[in-house]
């Protein structure tokens, strides 16, 4: 046998081993690598890659070699679950780097983490006043997070409004122009909503690239042509501005009747209609 | 326009008003959401009753203006 049919045969076993290996330790390898996972992926890559060139090497030593360095993270990572403090051993502590708004030099020094690079770190994060931070803490990761201070921190829309409505996330029901019917009926909906819904807005299915709808049932779509203008969601301002007319409406009619019992009718409905409208306008406005 | 024929357009708008309402209800996949929509649809309702009521009432007054 030629060696280089021998490489091929090795390489390809390796890589299907490795594949196998990769699902079994899961996705927290890519996310959250500590320093120890960094450290068994490259050698496993490396025996791997080793393994595969050299025929000289013992393909039986290589392997379990291979099974060894990926069982040992496995391992960890299962006994890491069942005990926290097992998990701080392997892991090790995040290390609080500022706090109160003061650096902690000493543990600067612990980690041996230079004072630029903390700067750099808080750049990345748009800081560059030091005195806006709160807290920083450099996770076991090697990343930093950090709180800032009250008034330095971004304004959300909690803070602006009061009464938020609540959102879901939006489906995709039509992909690359075609329907996904697992996404519909995840929020309740079928063909022939979206057909009729469509037909409203006077687009064919067959033209629509995308379609997305959001959590109160409103179409987003794009399409093929994309010349073509499509009509923006617009029900939910439509009907906030009928709440509003119908409201007004009750009030010329209270002004205008003499009938004293026709008056405290529409009176009462136009009050009735103000509540409506204050529960429902976080809810119809974007 | 007459009084009767205003109050008529009012209705209709009230009527859309409440379906619109109901559709959201139906197809809005949050709860809260869902109960809002519910609720207002309701009071909606008791809206329109009222005012079917005074549209009886006008007719009665104007009898000739009966009728959409």
């Amino acid at each position: 046998m030629p060696e280089w049919v021998a490489v091929i045969i090795r390489s390809l076993a390796i890589i299907i081993g490795l594949f196998v290996i990769t699902k079994l330790l899961g996705k927290k390898q890519l996310s959250k690598l500590s320093f120890f996972e960094y450290i068994t992926g490259i050698t496993i890559g490396d025996i791997a890659g080793t393994l595969s060139m050299d025929v000289d090497l013992n393909l039986t030593n290589g392997i379990v070699s291979i099974i060894v360095w990926a069982l040992i993270p496995f391992l960890v990572s299962y006994i890491s679950l069942k005990s926290p403090k097992f998990q701080e051993f392997i892991e090790g502590k995040p290390t609080i780097f500022i706090k109160n708004g003061k650096i902690m030099e000493d543990n600067l020094k612990k980690e041996k983490f230079p004072l630029s690079s903390l700067l750099e770190q808080l750049r990345k994060h748009k800081i560059h006043h030091v005195s806006d931070v709160e807290f920083a803490i450099l996770e076991t990761t090697g990343e930093l997070s950090v709180l800032l201070k009250k008034e330095k921190q971004p304004v959300t829309v909690g803070d602006l409004k009061k009464n938020v409505a609540p959102i879901k996330e939006p489906q995709n029901v039509i992909l690359d122009g075609k329907i996904m019917d697992e996404a519909l009926s995840t929020i309740g909906l079928n063909r022939r909503w979206l057909k009729e819904k469509l037909d409203q807005m006077g687009i064919a299915v067959e033209n629509v690239f995308f379609a997305q709808v959001d959590s109160y049932g409103q179409l987003t779509v794009d399409l093929y042509d994309d010349k073509v203008k499509v009509p923006k969601p617009i029900e939910k301002e439509l009907l906030l501005s009928s709440l509003k007319k119908v409201e007004a409406d009750f009030e010329l009619y209270a002004l205008q009747t003499k009938n004293h019992e026709a008056k405290n009718m529409y009176l009462k409905n136009k009050e009735k209609m103000t509540k409506m409208i204050q529960t429902l306008t976080p809810f119809l406005q974007d | 326009m007459t009084v009767a024929s205003q109050v008529k357009q009012t209705l209709a708008s009230l009527e859309s008003i409440h379906a619109g309402l109901q559709n959201l209800a139906l197809t809005s996949a949050n709860e809260e959401a869902q109960k809002v929509f519910h609720e207002t649809m309701l009071a909606a309702e008791e809206i329109i009753h009222d005012l079917t009521n005074r549209i009886g009432k006008l007719e009665f007054e104007e009898p000739e203006y009966k009728g959409f």
